[in-house]
């Protein structure tokens, strides 16, 4: 833990509460879906409760439809170009100004995490924001430990390199609903590839609160797109969707997932799924360069040499 | 820069003569067969599991015929869902008490072992492989039988060694991995198959297509001669309902299928929800893509090898000809003359270019797709060599004027048919390159270094071949973009797909 976090964390640790005056009310904050940078309501115009584990009223999150999954794969498709194409040390950057921006609003990550019934806010925010520091640092430097020069027999030059997989759609996990997001997210993103991410049902006004980070840090609109709404309507659209090239399960079990299994056979779409020791969320297990490989095809290319 | 004036026509007019017509003259060939007299093709073949040849519990046999005569060669096992519970029992027993545990290095001698022995007996396998499959026996000598003991000897050398592969982790083995692989290269894709499960520490049942039994049941032979533990490989045959109940049987770890993608998606759909970890490698539209700067001769030499080695039976097959419009007129012209050298005839022929198509089922694909063709307005060239009276036989195949929207512009006709479109700019070529379902090797011609590497950024495909094409290497990885499949074959990428990493302290 750096020595400016510590300050931070003991500030925040030690900062009277303020009793609010009766007349002074809240502004509350309208959590809405994150699509092509911009946030906009579900076309459908719903919403859903969102309570505290001891059911109190927080706020109403939007109930996303499947009209709001499709507008945002095509968003997440138009996006991914021009994000594989930037240099690797720019996306690099781009992950670290993350990491950057989310820190600069820790507390309140903190916060939101705690009346979600987070057992360690502080800890599961520091670790989300180390997770992005730890995978920007990886942009440069995954193709060199997962690509591979071949030695074919003849006259042949081969490599091997890895490549963005295109568009994945992730469904966040329940029980670390923004460390368990950035733990996928990130290799994801450090990739190439852009995302539709459905968040945490249960949780899902700190993924919005992350979309808020993301549309103030570098990342281009489109790259990453936050849904927030019911898994269970919503996932068996992104895994049936033929323009998405992964769908990543770790937040779906049960028949629901064998369910998406089943769709993504119809377009030969990727599954992929956290380990269960990649699910150890806050462990250093949760984050390897295999994930981000995970995220990525392998394209091989053959030239002769002569002169 | 590749723009042409308006003025000029941009689609090459195709040939009103049916090029027999303007060939040069007829080279004469005697017939140079290669003897059968080294293979020796049984009656009937059993099921290999346990380590012994033993009758199927289901009672049947099949027949499986010569493609290039029709005669039938022997009697097949067919295995059903009882045989496949042994074989699969058998498999897991192995992995358990033998084969899990064993240090790498003596899996390695195993695997050296099956390599050397199929390089003893190369030329019996190349025969048989010809005799059952159709292919040239100039293709089965040099290509897939060598490839098929090469890959055997590079993963041999991984067995001892997997502790490098993946940096950070260490390997351990999936357990049963059920392999189903196609008839288009029998032994080879057995190799490629069985070489990487076993170096990882798995233990296989092994299912060979319908209508090409016989190499790897010899292979099963060269397992025995190896002294392999029983149960480690276990080889059953049957048809599509064996290899279904194969990979849904729920003993199973691991299933590996190359072949169609429609056969593909639905064992995908079969394991939804099973846990089985599961790699794909399924058909193909390739575009093979010709620049005007390219070197055209050897162009022409790409292309005929990228859509009639094996007769076309090749998933990552150049069926789709994108030509530059520049020199469009040129490289139709001389890819013209060019088929109507290539020989078509008996497998057994050292001369042949062309086999026999692999069954009768596929010859009506064949002919009902070039129909498709004809019936929505491309233009047929076909070469003008005599075709066997005998066998499933289809001459070399050139459509031009063909549409991205025409089906043999779209759909995979696994035959020596090709479909030729024309670009005009390197965004263009891309975008049609990359208009298919399909993903899986794309080819590029040009002379220039920096426009290679730009195309091949861009191809949405697995194996990209710049001025060459169908090259295989065991070190080199194949497989599949979109819906050609996910997974990778060959190399150290080819490993993943067989092991589970486990973490290694990091810190």
């Amino acid at each position: 833990m750096s020595p400016a976090k510590k300050v931070a964390t003991k500030a925040a640790a030690g900062r009277p509460r303020k009793k609010a005056p009766e007349i002074a009310l809240d502004v509350r904050k309208t959590y809405k879906l994150y699509i092509g940078g911009a946030f906009p309501r579900s076309e459908s115009g719903r919403s859903y409760p969102v309570l505290t584990t001891d059911r109190r009223f927080v706020a109403n999150a939007v109930l996303a439809s499947r009209k709001d999954v499709r507008d945002a794969v095509k968003t997440a498709r138009d996006a991914q170009a021009s994000w594989a194409h930037r240099s690797a040390y720019n996306r690099g950057q781009i992950l670290y100004r993350v990491a950057e921006i989310m820190q600069g609003r820790r507390q309140q990550f903190v916060d939101e995490l705690s009346i979600g019934g987070s057992r360690d806010a502080e800890a599961e925010t520091d670790a989300a924001i180390n997770r992005w520091v730890w995978y920007a640092g990886w942009s440069d430097k995954f193709a060199q430990v997962l690509g591979a020069a071949n030695p074919v027999e003849g006259p042949y030059f081969n490599f091997t390199t890895p490549e963005p997989a295109g568009v994945v759609a992730m469904v966040a996990p329940n029980d670390a609903p923004l460390l368990a997001l950035v733990s996928r997210l990130a290799p994801a993103i450090v990739a190439g590839n852009t995302v539709v991410a459905l968040a945490s049902e249960r949780w899902p006004l700190v993924a919005i609160t992350l979309a808020e980070a993301l549309a103030t840090s570098d990342v281009p609109g489109g790259v990453i797109n936050i849904l927030t709404g019911k898994a269970a309507e919503l996932v068996p659209w992104m895994a049936g969707h033929a323009d998405v090239n992964i769908i990543d399960l770790s937040g779906v079990n049960g028949e629901l997932r064998a369910d998406a299994e089943r769709r993504a056979s119809d377009a030969v779409t990727r599954i992929s799924v956290a380990s269960p020791a990649e699910r150890r969320w806050f462990d250093d297990r949760a984050e390897s360069p295999y994930i981000i490989g995970g995220f990525c095809e392998y394209k091989t290319v053959w030239h002769p040499k002569g002169v | 820069m590749n723009e042409r004036p308006p003025d000029v026509a941009v689609v090459a007019a195709p040939p009103t003569v049916k090029h027999a017509e303007v060939a040069p003259t007829p080279l004469d060939y005697a017939t140079a067969l290669e003897s059968t007299a080294v293979v020796n093709v049984a009656d009937r073949y059993e099921l290999f599991i346990d380590g012994r040849f033993v009758e199927p519990r289901s009672g049947r046999h099949f027949a499986t015929i010569n493609p290039a005569t029709e005669a039938k060669l022997a009697m097949v096992a067919e295995a059903g869902d009882a045989d496949i519970d042994v074989a699969v029992l058998a498999a897991r027993r192995a992995y358990d008490d033998v084969w899990r545990d064993m240090p790498g290095a003596q899996r390695a001698k195993y695997l050296y072992r099956i390599a050397r022995v199929l390089q003893e007996r190369a030329r019996e396998f190349a025969v048989l492989e010809s005799l059952n499959g159709g292919k040239p026996i100039k293709e089965s000598r040099d290509v897939d039988v060598p490839l098929a003991a090469a890959h055997f000897f590079y993963h041999a050398g991984w067995a001892d060694k997997l502790h490098y592969a993946f940096p950070g982790r260490s390997v351990r083995p999936l357990g049963v991995a059920a392999q189903v692989i196609p008839w288009n290269f029998p032994l080879l894709m057995a190799a490629w198959k069985i070489a990487p499960a076993l170096a990882t520490g798995n233990t296989v049942v092994l299912k060979p297509a319908e209508t090409t039994p016989l190499t790897a049941l010899l292979l099963a032979e060269v397992i025995q001669q190896a002294d392999l533990p029983p149960g480690v490989v276990n080889i059953i045959t049957g048809a599509g309902a064996t290899g279904a109940a194969l990979v849904a049987h729920q003993d199973v770890d691991k299933v590996a299928f190359t072949g169609s993608t429609a056969v593909g998606k639905s064992i995908q759909r079969a394991l939804a929800g099973s846990g089985k970890r599961l790699t794909l490698e399924l058909g193909g539209k390739a575009a093979n893509i010709i620049f005007e700067d390219a070197a055209i001769d050897q162009a022409i030499e790409g292309i005929v090898n990228g859509i009639y080695f094996n007769q076309g039976h090749v998933c990552c097959a150049g069926s789709r000809l994108l030509v530059h419009e520049p020199v469009a007129d040129l490289v139709i012209d001389k890819l013209l003359r060019r088929i109507d050298t290539l020989r078509v005839g008996d497998p057994l022929d050292k001369n042949t270019d062309i086999g026999a198509i692999n069954s009768r089922e596929q010859l009506d694909k064949i002919e009902s797709l070039v129909q498709s063709g004809l019936d929505e307005g491309a233009t047929i060239h076909q070469s003008s060599c005599p075709l066997p009276d005998r066998g499933f036989f289809f001459p070399p195949t050139v459509f031009t004027g063909v549409s991205q929207s025409h089906r043999i512009a779209r759909e995979e006709i696994f035959g020596p048919v090709l479909s030729v479109l024309t670009f005009r700019t390197a965004d263009e070529a891309v975008q049609k390159a990359n208009n298919t379902p399909y993903g899986l090797s794309a080819g590029i011609w040009s002379e220039k270094g920096s426009r290679i590497l730009w195309m091949a950024e861009r191809m949405r495909a697995g194996v990209v071949w710049a001025n060459t094409f169908n090259r295989f290497d065991p070190t080199s990885p194949f497989g599949g973009y979109k819906e050609s499949g996910f997974g990778r074959e060959g190399g150290r990428h080819g490993l993943a797909g067989y092991a589970e990493l486990v973490d290694g302290a990091r810190r």
